[in-house]
């Protein structure tokens, strides 16, 4: 499956799966961030930078190695 | 009775305290303003009830440090007032239901309230009062719109009916949210093109270019239009005349005369070099600074409260990565350009002990705060661009180089930036004035008497013979090493307690354009003044800022060593 850093820029995903411990499923889910969501990824930064993405009416910047922790299927 | 305000990061919260109390707090649109937590009173038919701003939270299950902090607070108060971000429901009404399951009397300020007809969200707040049992006033912190009646209806609060099983959370707010919000979309805004564009690297760069240039024109033309009109002609045409007239008064009273007016140059009372209390002492801070100060913290707030800071934040992360932090970072980083306390303080937003120390380290010894900058363009200025290129290349070159030493020494780790990014909002003006007040009353309260106390102290020194004492034992560092006259020994020695004295004290050397940058650098660099040592010793602890002070001595003298060396052979 996909992660958030494969999808590419401007197309929408949906959340299927956040790989990680307790404490960072809990950091995403107090976000809004969880399994069964639709987002859209306004962009990436160079070099492995930042991925912003848009759900709902929140804009949120994960880190590139969480992004790669947030698996998303392409819609 | 205790009244805790509750919510998420970001939402106005500060502002509601504010405007519950009339107690200042410092608010900003971008999360983590307020680790903190400020206590304020308010009265309620008459009675005096304590009410306490915790620091934002997104969740009761905590995930930080002002998270955990959130937490324990809830257990002692008696009333919750949770600010919701009214455009924001679905996320904010997370943090409800799990103050909800607390059963503690409530009541929810939707804030931002008028902000959602403008992009076209319409809540019925009859009906989420009815669903989730506790009071709902719609509020607008800025203008003040709603408080009345929340505090009106503080006696209302009442421990939510609401039943949930937990695990369904996400799913009961889904079936909150399609009974009281609708939204009706409407077309791509030009606060919606701005916001892709300005976190899109292509389009993102070279606005970030334009913004850093603006920002740099409008402090420099603030500033300056200030001080031709305002305080130039001031101190001249109406403060000079004065110190004349009581130099006169005290001319038979020599030691008196020193210390008020200070030497006369050229005949007459020079601002920057007489150095008496009420000459050069007023000038510097009032006279120098304060014009550059203001211009940079009015043109900070705008900034602050447009919402374009995170922006930076996410567009400049992959470079603060190197240095071993993460894009957040750059917010202690561009406040202490203005003031290197304030930029202390907001070191509290990284997490881990690695990132506090690597940030206090580089701001401390790369970051020139806005007095030492102001006396530094005075210095350097007339020797045009190189000079003062130099100065602030070196300083960038410092901070990106050391970083990336820190960043392998200093044991710890570096999270991620995972932040929030909030929509872009107009700034309002009443609330931009308000916060440049409160930090230039600050400033005002922090530098003058510093710098009162740094002249006064100057004169005893050198009355006392104790600055020459000290430039001949330093005398072959600054000799040999750093090129520069013993004499300057004294200016690194102010520096301590306010970098901008320390510069005026540079000037009656006569030195070289060699020997001027070389101090400069030396002086940038060495030490924070004493205000930030003070605020750093209680973020870091007695240890790490001990470690950090050697850092930054002998990063000083190296690079010193250095300038010196590769100076002496450009410049011939």
């Amino acid at each position: 499956m996909d992660t958030l850093n494969d999808l590419p820029v401007g197309k929408k995903g949906i959340i299927k799966a956040i790989n990680g411990g307790h404490g960072f499923i809990q950091k995403m889910d107090a976000m809004g961030l969880r399994e069964g969501i639709e987002i859209t990824k306004m962009s990436k930064q160079w070099m492995k930078g930042p991925v912003t993405i848009r759900f709902g009416s929140n804009e949120v910047a994960v880190g590139y190695g969480m992004a790669g922790k947030i698996m998303v299927e392409p819609i | 009775m205790k009244i805790l305000l509750i919510g998420n990061p970001n939402v106005g919260k500060s502002v509601v305290f504010n405007r519950l109390t009339g107690v200042d707090v410092i608010s900003s649109n971008y999360p983590g303003t307020s680790i903190d937590y400020s206590k304020g009173y308010l009265n309620i038919e008459g009675e005096r009830v304590e009410l306490i701003d915790v620091p934002g939270t997104y969740s009761l299950e905590p995930t930080c440090k002002a998270e955990e902090i959130a937490v324990q607070m809830l257990k002692d108060g008696d009333i919750v007032i949770q600010v919701i971000d009214s455009t924001n429901l679905e996320r904010n009404l997370n943090l409800t239901l799990q103050l909800i399951r607390q059963k503690k009397p409530m009541i929810i300020a939707l804030n931002c309230f008028d902000e959602t007809k403008h992009i076209g969200i319409t809540i019925d707040v009859k009906k989420l009062e009815q669903i989730i049992d506790v009071p709902c006033v719609p509020t607008c912190a800025l203008s003040g719109e709603g408080i009345k009646e929340l505090i009106e209806r503080i006696n209302e609060t009442r421990i939510s009916d609401f039943n949930f099983e937990n695990k369904q959370r996400w799913n009961e707010i889904g079936k909150i949210i399609n009974q009281v919000q609708t939204i009706k979309h409407k077309h791509h805004t030009f606060s919606e093109t701005l916001r892709d564009a300005s976190v899109k690297p292509v389009t993102g760069i070279p606005i970030l270019l334009f913004v850093l240039l603006a920002v740099f024109t409008a402090i420099r033309f603030i500033g300056e239009s200030l001080i031709n009109y305002v305080f130039e002609p001031f101190f001249n045409n109406f403060w000079s005349p004065i110190m004349l007239k009581l130099s006169a008064f005290l001319s038979d009273y020599e030691v008196l005369h020193d210390l008020l007016i200070g030497k006369f140059v050229n005949e007459t009372i020079d601002y920057g070099q007489s150095f008496g209390l009420l000459t050069t002492g007023l000038f510097v801070p009032l006279g120098a600074v304060l014009p550059y100060v203001f211009a940079f913290y009015i043109v900070l707030a705008f900034l602050e409260d447009s919402g374009y800071l995170p922006r930076v934040a996410v567009m400049v992360d992959t470079i603060m990565h190197k240095t071993g932090l993460h894009g957040l970072a750059i917010i202690p980083m561009l406040l202490g350009f203005g003031c290197n306390v304030p930029g202390a303080l907001a070191i509290r937003i990284l997490e881990t002990r690695k990132e506090k120390f690597i940030a206090a380290t580089l701001m401390s010894i790369a970051v020139p705060c806005m007095a030492l900058q102001a006396m530094l363009f005075g210095l350097l200025g007339p020797y045009g661009i190189k000079g003062l290129g130099i100065v602030f290349g070196t300083l960038l070159a410092v901070w990106f180089i050391l970083g990336l030493i820190l960043r392998r020494i200093i044991k710890g780790t570096s999270p991620e930036i995972f932040i929030e990014i909030p929509p872009y909002r107009i700034p309002y003006l009443k609330g931009i004035l308000k916060k440049t007040w409160m930090r230039l009353k600050w400033f005002i309260k922090e530098a003058v008497p510093f710098v009162l106390l740094g002249v006064l102290i100057a004169n005893l020194l050198y009355t006392f013979g104790i600055i020459q004492f000290i430039g001949k034992i330093t005398a072959p560092v600054f000799n040999h090493f750093l090129g520069l006259p013993e004499e300057a020994a004294g200016a690194l020695i102010m520096g301590f307690l306010r970098k901008d004295l320390a510069v005026g004290m540079l000037i009656p050397l006569n030195m070289t354009l060699k020997q001027l940058i070389v101090a400069s650098v030396v002086l940038s660099m060495y030490f924070p003044c004493v205000a930030t040592f003070t605020v750093l010793l209680k973020e870091l602890g007695v240890i790490d800022l001990l470690k950090s002070t050697v850092i930054m001595v002998l990063s000083a003298l190296i690079i010193g060593g250095l300038l010196n060396m590769i100076l002496s052979v450009t410049f011939k």
